[in-house]
């Protein structure tokens, strides 16, 4: 008879990642809607800001991630909509595994989501306004900053998807708490692209590696208690 | 159904005093302040306002923690009640900070820490009243409260850090010295006692009004369970 | 295999299941019957490990819920009226990700023998979005027996489905019950609990208000004992 062990938590994780991905890959419903929103804030924020080169450069942190931050709502709440609609959640609930390997795989699925569109949306970006987005630093603060989000957002997602308000519930619960990461992340991928030192960086990324560790430990921690009834 | 006690009926009574005597000493006690005005006096209630706020916050986070852990809806009614209070009172001292930057720093709003981290903290409590009120089930009502509210109350510190940074980085746009809201003044010994006061006071004025609150949350539970006897 | 004892069950101030005992022997397949709003599936989600009891004791295949909620779940399939299902995945991907999530190793020859005893071979790499309703549901039931579990859970089975499509399920369940396991399936159809079940209780306010054996129904039909039943 199967029972629970620790390897079977690294296999769940897993096999609720793949599925997601699996799903997706078929479908691409969720990237495909994410990257066309992404696509669009662009768009309006171009309009909406009307800038001349030198002060473009500024703000190209604040779009980057202002963007990153609407789209990624919409692919939380996409995917945890799945699952309380056919009510599959009940499904991985029902699995002999520990509540938190569903937390895990939903993170690494979510996760994988954003940076598939953050990826796309980059070089889209730089071709878009010719500016050389490919620094290591910024692909690294935009792993960390998403790695953030996500943590939060799935943990979030997971209430908000139970509430009768849901779509609009997720933003509403994530922005307000998601404020650290984005300061953090706007800041330091502003100074990697305007080349400022190491040392003003340094601060931001240690704020944005502290919010992932401690958020994961609290999602970690509670997750049961927001799926469990 | 009981009713109030004699201790809270006591505290009440002694709330509206110290709050009497606050607003004496803020507003006719202490001196006038040189370069700002009458209009530095809104200081002392803003500062107040603004501790009780905290006080809240702080109960807040730790009832949902205990709620969490012991799943008795004390904890919950608690958690409400804080949330509640320090929203108000948050809003108070946001509004006071408003009123005496105006005068001050010809402005209605500074972007600085404290205040921006209260307006977010605000954002919370809007949302946490929202999740609320998208749920049926009290039990799942209870959990999903203490659970942001456990998220939230990590969260507003690192905001306030966060914040804090980003202004050390960056210099002050407004273009005063200091956006801080002690800043600006020397206290005379006449003004710490006003200060110090009104801290008084307000620690007592929540007290009452989080009990008053936690009685309300406990009173309507009763009704709930009397309706549900009725109608069957 | 399963002992239920004064189970309670608590939604806020609302008192769903009141000191319900129940007991059923291995290999029985008890037709859990009962007007809408009795409880069932509520009772069926907390033998599920679903949903926790507010008081009383649950203990399946000798663990009890919830404090050993992994081990009873690794022993229990259950299938409800939602299909449980990923629309974009096919047949066979949806069972080999239940089958990672129960544990289980080389499962490859298992997923085809269930498979083949749901009738749904055929049709092994299609996407279960273009599934019949009747597909679906025989998927569902064998994504719940690929773990070879002792005992069943059905929650209204029969939802949705047209004559053919409930003739199948029939046969499936038939065959499930055949195979030994122990059945817990509450239904509105009456007719088809008559054929299957060995055993059928009566949900009614919160308690088991009747309980019979196929014997010891005797001459009386299940229609008029149900009826009998409820106005008690």
């Amino acid at each position: 008879m199967p029972t629970p062990s620790h390897a079977s938590f690294a296999k769940a994780v897993a096999a609720v990642a793949w599925k997601d991905l699996a799903a997706e890959l078929r479908s691409r419903e969720l990237v495909s809607a994410m990257l066309v929103f992404s696509l669009l804030v662009i768009l309006i924020f171009n309009f909406a800001l009307e800038l001349d080169i030198a002060t473009r450069r500024s703000v190209t942190a604040g779009v980057l991630w202002a963007t990153f931050a609407f789209a990624g709502t919409l692919g939380l709440n996409r995917s945890m909509a799945v699952e309380k609609d056919r009510g599959c959640l009940d499904g991985l609930l029902l699995a002999p595994v520990d509540r938190s390997a569903i937390y895990f795989g939903k993170v690494l699925s979510n996760l994988s989501f954003m940076l598939i569109v953050e990826a796309i949306v980059l070089p889209v970006y730089s071709l878009l306004y010719n500016t050389n987005l490919f620094h290591p630093g910024l692909l690294a603060v935009i792993l960390l900053g998403s790695i953030g989000y996500t943590a939060v957002g799935t943990l979030l997602s997971s209430m908000a998807v139970q509430t009768r308000t849901r779509d609009v519930m997720l933003p509403i619960l994530l922005f307000p708490v998601a404020v650290p990461i984005l300061i953090a992340a706007v800041k330091a991928s502003g100074g990697y692209l305007s080349g400022a030192d190491m040392q003003d960086i340094l601060p931001w990324l240690n704020l944005l590696i502290a919010y992932d560790v401690i958020f994961t430990a609290i999602a970690f921690m509670v997750f049961d208690y927001v799926v469990e009834e | 159904m009981q009713s109030k006690s004699l201790t809270l009926k006591a505290l009440d009574i002694v709330s509206l005093i110290l709050l009497a005597v606050s607003t004496y000493l803020a507003l006719v006690f202490a001196p006038t302040e040189a370069v700002m005005g009458q209009v530095q006096r809104v200081f002392y209630f803003h500062v107040a306002t603004a501790w009780v706020g905290m006080l809240g916050f702080i109960a807040a986070g730790l009832s949902g923690i205990a709620y969490l852990r012991s799943g008795d809806p004390k904890w919950d009614r608690i958690e409400v009640a804080a949330v509640e209070i320090s929203l108000v009172f948050f809003f108070i001292a946001i509004v006071l900070g408003a009123i005496w930057a105006r005068p001050v720093w010809n402005t209605w709003w500074t972007w600085d820490p404290r205040l921006t981290t209260a307006a977010i903290t605000e954002l919370i409590y809007i949302a946490y009243f929202m999740l609320r009120q998208g749920i049926e089930d009290p039990d799942r009502r209870a959990r999903f409260g203490a659970v942001y509210t456990l998220v939230g109350a990590v969260s507003v510190p690192i905001t306030f850090m966060a914040i804090r940074l980003f202004r050390t980085i960056h210099p002050v746009v407004i273009g005063t010295q200091s956006a801080e809201a002690q800043g600006g003044f020397n206290m005379t010994g006449d003004m710490k006692i006003a200060f110090f006061f009104a801290l008084f006071a307000f620690t007592v004025i929540f007290v009452d009004l989080f009990w008053h609150r936690i009685r309300i949350g406990e009173l309507a539970d009763q009704v709930e369970q009397l309706k549900l006897k009725v109608m069957r | 295999m399963i002992e239920v004892h004064k189970l309670t069950k608590r939604f806020g101030l609302k008192t769903v299941l009141r000191g319900l005992d129940f007991e059923v022997q291995p290999g029985e397949f008890v037709a859990l019957l009962g007007p809408n709003g009795a409880g069932k599936t509520t009772f069926l989600r907390i033998l599920a490990s679903l949903s926790r009891p507010s008081m009383g004791k649950v203990k399946i295949a000798g663990y009890e819920l919830p404090g050993q909620a992994a081990a009873v779940r690794a022993r229990l399939g259950v299938v409800s009226h939602l299909p449980l299902l990923y629309p974009d995945l096919t047949a066979q991907e949806n069972l080999e990700f239940y089958a990672r999530m129960y544990g289980l190793t080389e499962y490859e020859a298992r997923i085809t023998q269930v498979l083949e005893m749901i009738g749904l071979e055929p049709r092994r790499h299609d996407l279960v979005r273009t599934f019949s309703r009747g597909m679906q549901q025989r998927l569902a039931i064998g994504r719940a027996i690929l773990h070879d579990p002792e005992v069943m859970l059905f929650d209204e089975p029969y939802t949705g489905l047209d004559q053919d499509a409930s003739a199948m399920l029939d046969e499936v369940l038939k065959t499930v019950a055949a195979q030994g396991r122990t059945v817990v399936m509450t239904s509105h159809d009456l007719a088809r609990a008559e054929d299957l079940a060995t055993r059928f209780d009566i949900l009614s306010r919160g308690v088991i208000a009747a309980s019979a054996t196929r014997d010891g129904l005797g001459k009386k039909n299940l229609l008029s004992f149900y009826k009998q039943a409820l106005a008690a």
